[in-house]
């Protein structure tokens, strides 16, 4: 049966989630990826940004065997296959961290601090963890 | 204008749950429609009725369940993250072997959809956390 | 209208007021609440960046979180408007959408 959301032929929306803080040291990474999860399946644009310590999300090579906590990163991997494709990281907060595209376990757009600020702009919904 | 607000921290620890308690109080005051608040990370906390806060002090779980009733809320704690933290419906006890249940007054358990249809449906969604 | 962005950490412990600041476009607002409120003080280190920020952006301060800290009206950076809890609420709807810096 249809929910009542899906029976609306309203506009689609367009939602961006931000991440903003690093993995492990709290829970709201794992859970904000939660989120994103589901919102895949509401047909909304939905956009995914990392910046500030958020970008540390996505660093290649996180072993948590040391520290008894699950490790999600290779969650991220799967997020294409949930058809959530926009996916940015902010150059600015890359570089501060000294870290490169290469040091992230996906391939992501890497924005500048101004087209961010423009594409938030552009948003009706952001979501901040 | 039809609201929504995402609280993500539980009460005490965190000024935010009281900040979104007073913004919905002063939003419902003006008239505004409140659609959701949806609790989420320890903000699922905040639907406990097992809370015992001293008596001097105020009871934030108290004063959810009385504006609730009182303006009709649908006040959503986040299924997941309440299975995470201990915070249970009946059905929920039941179906988990738990012995009792904790959710207060005017809280329901549900999924994360309802936060993102919170999204979908309301003008604005205000965030509350850390 | 642009966007409402709400700051609620302190600007001497957390990075949020420079994120939100960076972030805004002409015309956009700042919201200090709970402890972000001490980013709207005059005479402190970060004063210079409210006051370069007024020059394009609308900035506020929620009063029950100034009073709740011992401060005052008077303490506030020339410009920056203090707003309750119902003016909190007007902003939600007056800006397109909000942003939360947490």
């Amino acid at each position: 049966m249809a929910e009542p959301w899906e029976e609306e032929e309203g506009p689609v929306k367009k939602f961006m989630y931000v991440n903003r803080k690093a993995p492990y040291g709290t829970i709201y990474a794992l859970e904000s990826l939660e989120v994103v999860l589901i919102a895949a399946a509401f047909d909304q644009d939905v956009s995914l940004v990392f910046m500030d310590d958020g970008v540390y999300q996505l660093k290649k090579g996180q072993d948590t065997k040391g520290i008894g906590m699950k490790n999600f990163s290779p969650t991220y991997r799967a997020l294409e296959g949930y058809d959530i494709e926009k996916l940015y990281v902010e150059k600015e907060s890359m570089e501060s961290r000294g870290l490169t595209a290469d040091d992230m376990i996906i391939p992501v757009e890497m924005l500048s601090k101004d087209e961010l600020t423009s594409l938030m702009e552009e948003q009706d919904v952001v979501m901040s963890f | 204008m039809k609201l929504a607000v995402l609280v993500n921290e539980g009460p005490y620890q965190h000024q935010a749950a009281d900040s979104a308690l007073q913004f919905v109080k002063a939003a419902v005051a003006k008239g505004h429609e409140i659609f959701r608040v949806f609790f989420y990370h320890d903000g699922v906390n905040n639907g406990t009725r097992f809370a015992i806060p001293p008596q001097d002090d105020r009871n934030i779980t108290v004063e959810w369940s009385k504006l609730a009733e009182e303006h009709k809320l649908d006040l959503v704690v986040c299924i997941a993250a309440a299975q995470r933290r201990g915070i249970l419906d009946e059905n929920e006890a039941k179906r988990q072997g738990k012995s009792g249940d904790n959710i207060a007054p005017g809280f329901r358990i549900s999924g994360l959809g309802q936060l993102i249809e919170a999204g979908i449906q309301a003008e604005r969604l205000v965030v509350f956390g850390d | 209208m642009a966007m409402l962005h709400t700051v609620n950490k302190s600007p001497f412990e957390k990075r949020s007021l420079d994120s939100a600041l960076s972030h805004a476009i002409d015309g956009a607002a700042i919201l200090m609440i709970e402890d972000g409120i001490y980013g709207a003080l005059k005479g402190t280190a970060v004063s210079a960046k409210i006051e370069k920020a007024l020059g394009n952006l609308k900035v506020y301060v929620l009063g029950p979180d100034l009073k709740a800290r011992g401060m005052t009206e008077d303490q506030v950076v020339d410009g920056v408007k203090v707003v309750d809890y119902a003016g909190f609420v007007d902003l939600v709807t007056e800006y397109d959408k909000v942003q939360a810096w947490l």
